[in-house]
């Protein structure tokens, strides 16, 4: 099958009302109900709380941003286009345009909160950091390789690992902030982003199986291999990154767990079991509370004290009860 | 379909519930899957059960809960059996995290039993083996 020839040579008219897999229905209407511009957060509330950061606290947060800047223009403008002659269904193809135009809103976001926060010449010192970091400069190299490949399954393995973890050594910081109270808005434009992530992830992880489905034993197994070790590489990678940026806070270990709990779950969007244990992946409670609220053990039954999990009266149900 | 199981499921395609409740199956008893397609006849549940649901993250809860289970559940035979959920999702949606168990524990007063990621980490299959056994002793009467 060579269907990026198929893509030049001849093109079909997509109809929606045929579809080949109905997860490609279903995630476009998840990312058409998520969509959402920066300009609509109302981001000037945070300078006060800007003021209060410290030198060193702003110029990590400015650096941490332009990587992840670098990363959401990466996908926008080159990872999710790269995918597109290797879609299995047309509306893959269509749902893969609006990945890459999010990517794109993504990235235009980090300016937004740079302009709202920073100074012109702040801003540039730290796009010059991120290109002057060798860490930084190394994954996007490492993932730019694979997206300039010929290999549909394994850009398809870099791009779920960079949805699902290489931005998590980034977004530990705001969502450390919002645990402290401070630049709330930003986190809230940054939670919006690890929203559209999640779905990215599984969707481009989702496909990955189904292409997976098609191949030998032989080359399942050589996929498998590459994707412990491309996240393994990847990983550690991470851990020289992370301490670039955090060591200066005393954070790095913190940031660790982090990056081992997202690692698990971009292998779980591959359908492979976690590679960290739970010794070294227990997110700190304020981290995950700023990501979900709901996360924490009080919220189950089978877990912690189960003292707050839900539990309501019986009701009557009917089918247009159900949304609310 | 008539089911003795005691876990009832749902699962996409996408399987990550599925891969969940495959891992469990020593210790869980008979398990049900929930047909796929909605227009596709539901089960019908005998013996008291626990419900496992993905989350299908959605602003305000809106459209969470799979069409599937709601038909399911709109059987009032099937809600009366329902003694507990557990819900599948991503922290990645905030509070929308599991939303979906959140509103079937609400709706039917039962318990939201446990929270787990995608497919579930071994120590979530761990967690998940002893609470139900724990549970189903702890149920006054079958």
């Amino acid at each position: 099958m060579t269907p990026s020839k198929a893509l030049l040579e001849h093109v079909e008219a997509i109809n929606w009302n045929r579809l080949q897999d109905e997860k490609d229905s279903e995630v476009w209407n998840r990312l058409v109900n998520n969509f959402w511009l920066p300009e609509k957060i109302p981001l000037s509330n945070d300078v006060q709380s800007w003021a209060t950061l410290t030198q060193e606290e702003k110029t990590l947060t400015m650096r941490v941003f332009t990587g992840l800047t670098l990363l959401d223009t990466i996908q926008g403008t080159v990872g999710a286009v790269a995918l597109i002659p290797h879609a299995l269904t047309q509306h893959e193809e269509a749902v893969l345009t609006n990945i890459s135009f999010m990517e794109s809103v993504h990235a235009k976001s980090y300016s937004q909160i740079f302009s709202t926060l920073c100074s012109t010449k702040e801003i540039d010192e730290a796009f010059r950091w991120s290109k002057e970091n060798a860490n930084l400069q190394r994954k996007a190299q490492i993932v730019m390789d694979y997206y300039h490949g010929d290999d549909g399954l394994k850009k398809r393995v870099a791009s779920t690992i960079l949805e699902s973890f290489l931005f998590y050594s980034g977004f530990y910081l705001p969502m450390h902030w919002s645990s402290r109270a401070k630049l709330t808005n930003t986190a809230d434009i940054i939670r919006l982003i690890i929203r559209d992530e999640a779905v990215h992830g599984y969707y481009i992880g989702y496909k990955y199986q189904r292409a997976l489905e098609r191949e030998s034993p032989e080359r399942q197994q050589e996929l498998k291999d590459y994707t412990y070790e491309l996240m393994y590489e990847l990983y550690e990678n991470e851990l020289q990154y992370t301490h670039d940026l955090y060591d200066g806070v005393g954070l790095s270990e913190d940031v660790k767990k982090f990056l081992h709990y997202n690692a698990n779950k971009a292998l779980m969007n591959l359908g492979y079991e976690a590679m960290f244990p739970k010794e070294i992946s227990d997110v700190n409670p304020a981290i995950l509370s700023a990501l979900s609220p709901n996360a924490d053990e009080n919220h189950d039954f089978f877990s912690g004290s189960g003292s707050s999990y839900v539990i309501g009266k019986a009701e009557e149900t009917e089918d247009d009860d159900w949304d609310f | 379909m008539n089911t003795t199981a005691r876990l009832i499921y749902f699962s996409s395609v996408s399987n990550n519930t599925h891969r969940f409740v495959e891992k469990l199956k020593h210790g869980a008893g008979e398990i049900a899957r929930l047909p796929l397609r909605t227009k596709d006849e539901t089960l019908a549940a005998e013996q008291p059960f626990v419900l496992v649901l993905p989350s299908y993250g959605a602003d305000a809860g809106e459209g969470s809960v799979p069409k599937q289970v709601i038909k399911f559940l709109n059987v009032e035979s099937n809600r009366n059996l329902l003694r507990g959920v557990i819900g599948a999702g991503n922290t990645n949606f905030y509070e929308s995290y599991c939303i979906a168990g959140d509103i079937v524990a609400a709706k039917c007063g039962v318990p939201h039993l446990y929270r787990f990621e995608l497919m579930g980490t071994p120590e979530d299959v761990a967690t998940v083996e002893k609470g139900l056994e724990e549970f189903w002793k702890q149920q006054p009467s079958r």
